[in-house]
């Protein structure tokens, strides 16, 4: 189709070590050219860049889409518009839709709604359910399901809490090699909880979710992959002693990743005093000890991965009592402006290493091909501004739902666009 | 005159003067409960909602009592429904009282931070009858009243609230009020229900009751619900009774006279001896009577904030 020209942008690609400023020409969805002073062929769409970064395309490794099932919070279609909006080419789902992605039904239908979107803008990775409809009893058909695309299990949204089939899981995905993810979470010490366990919540009288609940469950599935093998991936994970014990694994080699949210290196558990439900999630906001300590995580490494864990829920089901408040925010059109605001400007990650923690990590993680940004490779690009400030505004949200505690926040980094599947989206 | 808040919505961060004066109105309300003619023209034209989500004949009937003795009109709404149920949500329900043009409301509700909700939600003064395990202010300014009628003065006294302080609305209440007033506060109960870090409020905290006993001015000892043993929280009645039970025997140890409070309805023979809720150190049934005149001196000084 078209040809496309990317001027006076600023190239990184921490694949090949590449930082520099050039232009940027694209034909037919892939690179054919990079350099100074490229000039404008005669139909081609010309973008000034000036200030931008051009990066590999960015993943969102922990999204719910809502669909199929709770199209009130959120659609395969609005959804995707956000992730286009947020500087994402593509985005892992997870599989507590109704029903969950627990066969390869759902796998092909919801691939098939995506592609319908933005000319295919956006790819989806479907993850499906470690077991059947999520209930914890039986694992999935995950051959199958691997053969039909997923990208890894899950039965996010709950934990997979019987030791056993946790067990099962690692060992049977072994023959694939895909990662099984867990919402790392000791249930039988949450029950009931709404906030992090702590000071905090005495003073509110809220029900508490501990820290340790969060590093039992590691711990424990650590213990597992030692024993059985298989990848495990700790989804959102919000506290220094869950993080000590992935660094600790990691040191023994073991294959053992994690990713952390943006809220969770930006806000601390203080946030809830305003008794705001958008301070309500699964982890809950922890520390200011545990927000460094996320910091110092992605800073050393042992944090592979930002992600946005990014969970629609309609303005009426969240405008109620603190206690009754479905946990989740939208993270979608925040993650980059956060990651530069509370990361990059700040000295903790410098641009290419908060780039690999949106694209390379993830992508290798899941196993997805790895893009580079080099003539002739597919064009598959996020593009943002890592000056532009801005203040958050829900009113401006692609999302169906607005659920955030950033709303009125000021940012610096902005998502410019992204390109992908011979498609552009610049905004 | 007027207090610095137009809501009542805990005792966290109220400033010591304001409790000072809900306390001396409450002096000059009082006196009203003991004329012939219990009642004042002060919220004449005023109209105030009991919204309680949650059982509390108590709470209501001494609010409700507050409100008649000072004229205003009231309407009691009862909902046992949460936005659980498939009931109308607390945001309805809250926008459609306020529709009907209400000075007021008084809420009770399940859940922490329903009244500061509230409070962003409807223009009336909110004040709160208990949040969840948060707060309960007209409780603890009621406890606090009936501690300085007894005492003349709160700086220095030792009050110790004993229970299960995890799940209580009263406790934390409590704690700012008779702090902001210069008392000494601890509490005592069972570990598994005293919560995280409640010492960081400048409070000392036992497990053995017989070793703050003796250094105690006054005990406000909590009720125990039935179903925190059904949590597993603690393993009996019994038990309970034996290692935090306020009995006779134990008030003796004491080497001066302790002065008993309970917020009501009483367990006799788990948190309280029976001979000690009857006993002349027990100020519970005060208690009754000044929960009136605090509420009559909050729901007028509220009325006054502009
Ligand atoms: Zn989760």
């Amino acid at each position: 189709m078209k040809s496309i020209l990317l001027k006076d942008a600023r190239i990184i690609d921490p694949s090949q070590g590449l930082d520099t400023k050039a232009d940027l020409q694209i034909e037919n969805g892939f690179i054919t050219g990079i350099s100074a002073g490229l000039q404008a062929q005669k139909n081609s769409e010309q973008y000034d860049l000036q200030g931008s970064v051009v990066a590999p395309g960015f993943i969102d490794m922990h999204v719910h889409l809502r669909e199929p099932g709770y199209e009130h919070k959120a659609t395969i279609a609005t959804e995707l518009h956000a992730a286009a909006a947020g500087g994402f080419v593509g985005v892992a789902c997870m599989p507590n839709t109704n029903p969950a992605i627990d066969d390869t039904s759902i796998v092909r239908y919801i691939k098939e709604r995506s592609l319908k979107v933005l000319d295919g803008l956006v790819d989806v990775y479907p993850i499906a359910a470690v077991t059947k409809n999520r209930e914890g009893k039986q694992i999935t058909e995950m051959a199958e399901l691997s053969g039909a695309g997923v990208v890894a299990f899950s039965d996010d949204g709950s934990p997979v809490e019987n030791a056993q089939i946790m067990r099962i899981a690692l060992e049977y995905s072994k023959m694939f090699n895909k990662p099984i993810i867990q919402h790392a979470e000791e249930k039988t010490l949450t029950h009931g909880g709404v906030m992090n366990e702590g000071f905090i919540s005495t003073i509110l009288g809220l029900p508490g979710i501990p820290s340790i609940a969060e590093a039992l469950m590691i711990q424990r599935d650590i213990m597992l992959t030692v024993y059985c093998g298989g990848r495990y991936h700790v989804a959102h994970l919000s506290t220094k002693i869950g993080l000590d014990l992935i660094r600790e694994a990691k040191r023994n080699g073991l294959p053992v990743t994690c990713e952390v949210t943006p809220h969770h290196f930006t806000l601390q558990e203080e946030e809830v005093k305003s008794f705001d439900t958008n301070t309500k999630m699964h982890p809950p906001l922890r520390t200011q000890e545990d927000v460094d300590a996320m910091k110092e995580g992605l800073k050393d490494g042992t944090i592979d991965v930002i992600a946005t864990d990014h969970a629609p829920h309609s303005y009426d089901e969240k405008e109620v009592e603190y206690l009754y408040a479905p946990f989740g925010i939208v993270g979608l059109e925040t993650a980059i402006g956060l990651s530069i605001s509370e990361l990059v400007k700040p000295g903790i990650l410098t641009l290419p290493q908060m780039i690999e923690k949106f694209t390379v990590n993830p992508r290798r993680i899941l196993d997805l091909p790895h893009v580079m940004i080099k003539e002739g490779e597919k064009a598959c690009l996020t593009i943002f501004n890592p000056d532009e400030e801005w203040t958050v505004d829900i009113n401006q949200f692609k999302s169906k739902s607005k659920n955030t505690p950033f709303h009125g926040h000021k940012l610096s980094g902005k998502p410019v666009g992204i390109v992908n599947n011979n498609a552009i989206f610049i905004k | 005159m007027s207090l610095t808040s137009r809501h009542l919505l805990g005792l966290q961060g109220v400033p010591r003067d304001d409790i000072i004066k809900i306390l001396d109105s409450a002096v000059s309300f009082k006196e009203v409960l003991d004329r012939p003619i219990k009642k004042v023209p002060t919220l004449q034209g005023k109209t105030i909602v009991n919204l309680f989500f949650e059982s509390s004949t108590r709470t209501r009937i001494s609010f409700e009592l507050a409100q008649r003795r000072l004229s205003a009109d009231i309407v009691n709404f009862a909902a046992s429904t949460s936005s659980l149920s498939k009931g109308e949500t607390f945001k309805d329900t809250a926008r459609n009282i306020e529709a009907m043009k209400i000075d007021m409301v008084v809420v009770r509700h399940q859940s922490a931070g329903a009244p500061h909700f509230l409070s962003r939600i409807v223009e009336a003064n909110v004040i709160n009858a208990g949040d969840g395990r948060h707060e309960h202010p007209t409780q603890a300014l009621l406890d606090i009243f009936t501690l300085r009628e007894k005492f003349g003065m709160l700086e220095g006294k030792h009050v110790c609230i004993v229970g299960d302080i995890l799940h209580s609305r009263v406790a934390l209440s409590n704690i700012y009020g008779l702090l902001a007033m210069g008392a000494r506060v601890s509490v005592c109960g069972p570990a598994t229900m005293i919560p995280r870090g409640i010492e960081k409020l400048g409070i000392e905290v036992y497990y053995n009751i017989d070793d703050v006993l003796p250094q105690v001015d006054a005990l406000n000892v909590l009720r125990i619900q039935l179903e925190r043993q059904e949590g597993g929280l603690f393993p009996s009645l019994r038990e309970y009774h034996q290692y935090f039970g306020i009995t006779r025997e134990r008030l003796e140890k004491a080497d001066r006279p302790v002065t008993i409070l309970h917020p009501g309805p009483i367990n006799r023979d788990v948190e309280l001896s029976a001979d000690v809720a009857d006993s002349e150190h027990s100020v519970i049934l005060q208690q009754v009577l000044n929960g009136v005149a605090i509420r009559m001196a909050v729901l007028y000084l509220l009325s006054q904030v502009k």
